[in-house]
């Protein structure tokens, strides 16, 4: 699971990130009683009960990009985020996934692109309906704002614009 | 041919800035090399032998003669003069500077043309006949069709980054000319029992290691659902694609691992929830794209000229040119004219600056200014009145394209290899020269009738050796260049790989080879009948007797 940095972009704004990752080893019993947290798919299989029934905090869900949707998609609603794992830039499954969970899903909620994310994959994953990045710490997060305005124009239907071109006006 | 609108211009302009910017993030050390790479690879830029190589994109292998002029413009101010027409249709430049790049694409720009997605692990150029709109055997203009591709291929945010790259092709004829059914993706425009325009969709084909022909998964395809059939076919490869070793990651090997009932399974569930969504093809953007392909004011003429009759039969070499280089023409009084680049000592699909300004001066007087690459690395004047074929011929003659020599044994297609690229085991021109001077009576060449011969300098296969009719393969043998050697792949009536003869050869050895081959057909001929014909008849025995005899002895 990638390090979290401290300050992702979300809806264009640089913002302090309120998130706190589970790794999967940690015991049921020693899951944090309040603030928001964030765990694997597995751990939410195996700790379902328990986390529902938390009092505090918000749950979200830290896909890799070989997991699959229908294993937490009856329960999309208790989800406040959604990060969805680039272990290489190269990576193209997210995208996919992403654009899943909007368009076929209709999660609403935040879709974190997390691990190896950089300016020049952000327009991509923004049409494919990421509105957060957590861009790697190594880079200039302020530059990679720039990249919402690679393009201004598109040809494809995608999570940004539900219509290709030939059906815009 | 295809006009750019506002929205095509403004979107290539941003690219175009998009990756200066990023071409600048490099130099100045911000962006690795490795960061670098899958971007640079998008833009059709690779490193090779000597230095880097930008592939320009002709779309579906269209060309007007004001983007001929530019390309020509390129290659002497940015590169060595000269430019390469690869087995894709698409443009090389072999020695542009990576500084000069964003320079040479603003340059494109400007005449509607580009590099992106010309290589990486995207969806690439879309290709198609380089007679499309002119031939007498297709249900109808490809063309259309493939345009409609390119918009929606063009920056697809969800398949950017697929496993491997992936090609699409469209074919609309009865003989198939652009080797769909190793591509990627083939479709075939078929019209079905009630006479209604569709089409059969093909996956998994393709070359390099594991060459295969694609399966046919849908039969009948309406013409509104093209695009949100080949999304659910990329969707399905793109998440479940191998990722793991390159050599293994094409859809070839996805389709071959779940068979292609069940691939086409995997497709038609997704698709079953995207079809009728936004992405269904509306009956105005269809009718749009054909608007842009209709036909030249076409004169009407008569279908026979006396007078090209006469100088057929009185002037040999015209007439063999006519013969063999043109083809007929859907409108009484054309032909389709090919130019071949396969003079011998041209390393084939090489073309100089002042040639290219030569042909796009022809093709303004004889061929409404447009010109086509074809996959064999030639190029084609899709329009031309019989009545110029003469002056034609004879113009073409001065620069050296008029061979007449396609679809025949020394047509070679030939990938760069050895020569510029890196990853070539072998060399692969010389070889094409070396069998090109062997055969160099021409009766003898037009008496082997069509035949196909095809080289690559290593298993990529951008030479497509595998669906010659002989085929040569560079390999490399502790670290010695040798050449396999095969025989019986074909894809113009029906799709065949060709099968290895034998232990491969030094280099010294493969004409002799190549001349067995050929001593085997011409023993064993039927009248009339072709290299292929002959091969699928007899099958390799006699072949491999000939040609390993000797080294048993
Ligand atoms: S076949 Fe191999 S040697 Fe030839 S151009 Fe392709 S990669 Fe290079």
């Amino acid at each position: 699971m990638p390090k979290q940095p401290n300050k992702i972009i979300k809806d264009r704004k640089i913002i302090d990130d309120s998130w706190s990752v589970v790794s999967d080893d940690v015991d049921k019993n020693d899951i944090p009683a309040d603030g928001d947290i964030i765990f694997s798919v597995d751990f939410w299989v195996k700790n379902q009960k328990h986390l529902e029934s938390r009092s505090n905090g918000r749950l979200g869900l830290m896909l890799e990009s070989t997991d699959e949707i229908n294993l937490f998609s009856d329960n999309l609603g208790l989800f406040d985020i959604i990060s969805i794992n680039f272990p290489a830039f190269a990576d193209g499954r997210g995208y996919s996934v992403a654009r899943l969970l909007r368009e076929r899903y209709h999660f609403q909620k935040e879709i974190r692109a997390v691990g190896d994310v950089l300016r020049d994959q952000l327009f991509y994953m923004y049409r494919c309906g990421f509105n957060a990045f957590a861009i790697r710490e190594d880079r200039c997060i302020e530059d990679a704002l720039n990249a919402y305005n690679d393009f201004t124009v598109t040809y494809q239907a995608a999570s940004d614009n539900l219509n290709p071109i030939y059906r815009r006006a | 041919m295809y006009i750019y609108s506002e929205h095509d211009q403004k979107i290539l302009d941003e690219r175009v800035a998009q990756f200066r910017g990023q071409t600048e993030r490099w130099s100045a050390g911000d962006l690795t090399e490795d960061e670098y790479l899958p971007l640079r690879l998008q833009n059709g830029l690779y490193e090779q032998r000597h230095a880097p190589l930008l592939r320009v994109c002709a779309p579906y292998g269209n060309m007007n003669t004001q983007q001929l002029r530019k390309l020509a413009h390129i290659a002497r101010t940015y590169d060595k003069g000269y430019c390469h027409i690869t087995t894709r249709t698409n443009i090389q430049f072999n020695w542009p500077a990576i500084k000069e790049v964003p320079n040479i694409l603003e340059e494109l720009a400007t005449v509607q043309m580009h590099a992106i997605q010309t290589s990486g692990n995207c969806i690439r150029n879309t290709t198609t006949d380089h007679f499309a709109g002119v031939a007498l055997d297709e249900v109808e203009d490809p063309r259309p069709w493939c345009e409609l591709v390119r918009q929606w291929s063009t920056f697809h945010p969800e398949f950017a980054y697929l496993p491997r790259k992936f090609k699409i092709a469209v074919c609309a004829s009865t003989e198939d000319r652009s080797a769909s059914l190793v591509h990627d993706v083939a479709i075939h425009i078929v019209k079905n029992d009630a006479g209604k325009v569709g089409f059969k969709i093909f996956v998994g084909g393709g070359l390099g290691r594991t060459p295969l022909v694609a399966a046919p998964i849908h039969e009948f395809l309406n013409q509104e659902d093209l695009l949100s059939y080949l999304e659910a076919i990329l969707r399905v490869y793109n998440r479940y694609g191998r990722r793991d070793n390159k050599y293994k990651a094409r859809i070839k090997i996805l389709v071959k691992a779940l068979t292609p009932a069940a691939f086409k399974k995997q497709v038609e569930e997704e698709w079953a929830h995207l079809k009728d969504g936004p992405i269904k093809l509306t009956a105005e953007a269809i009718a749009e794209s054909k608007s842009y392909f209709q036909d030249p004011d076409y004169e009407n003429l008569p279908a026979e000229n006396e007078e090209l009759k006469q100088k057929i039969s009185t002037d040999r070499a015209f007439g063999n040119w006519y013969r063999i280089n043109t083809h007929a023409h859907k409108k009484q009084g054309y032909r389709i004219v090919t130019l071949s680049m396969k003079k011998t000592a041209v390393a084939p699909g090489d073309v100089s600056d002042q040639q290219l300004e030569d042909i796009a001066d022809l093709a303004d007087q004889y061929g409404y200014g447009e010109v086509r690459a074809t996959h064999d690395q030639n190029l084609v004047f899709s329009d031309v009145k019989q009545a110029d074929l003469f002056n034609l011929w004879q113009a073409l003659e001065k620069l050296g394209f008029a061979t007449a020599n396609i679809g025949m044994i020394t047509d070679i297609t030939c990938c760069p290899g050895g020569h510029y690229c890196a990853l070539a085991n072998a060399q692969s021109i010389p070889i094409a020269e070396a069998i090109q001077r062997r055969f160099d009576d021409l009766d003898y060449v037009y008496d082997l009738g069509e035949l196909s011969l095809k080289v690559s300098g290593c298993m990529n296969a951008c030479g497509h050796h595998h669906v010659s009719n002989i085929g040569i393969l560079g390999v490399d043998k502790k670290g010695k260049e040798y050449y396999q050697v095969s025989i019986g792949g074909t894809t113009r009536q029906k799709s065949a790989i060709g099968r290895i003869v034998g232990p491969s050869f030094e280099r010294t050895d493969v004409v002799d080879v190549i001349e067995k081959i050929i001593q085997t057909f011409v023993d064993n001929r039927h009248e009339g009948e072709t290299f292929i014909q002959v091969y699928d008849r007899l099958g390799m025995m006699p072949y491999k007797e000939r040609i390993y005899a000797k080294a048993t002895q």
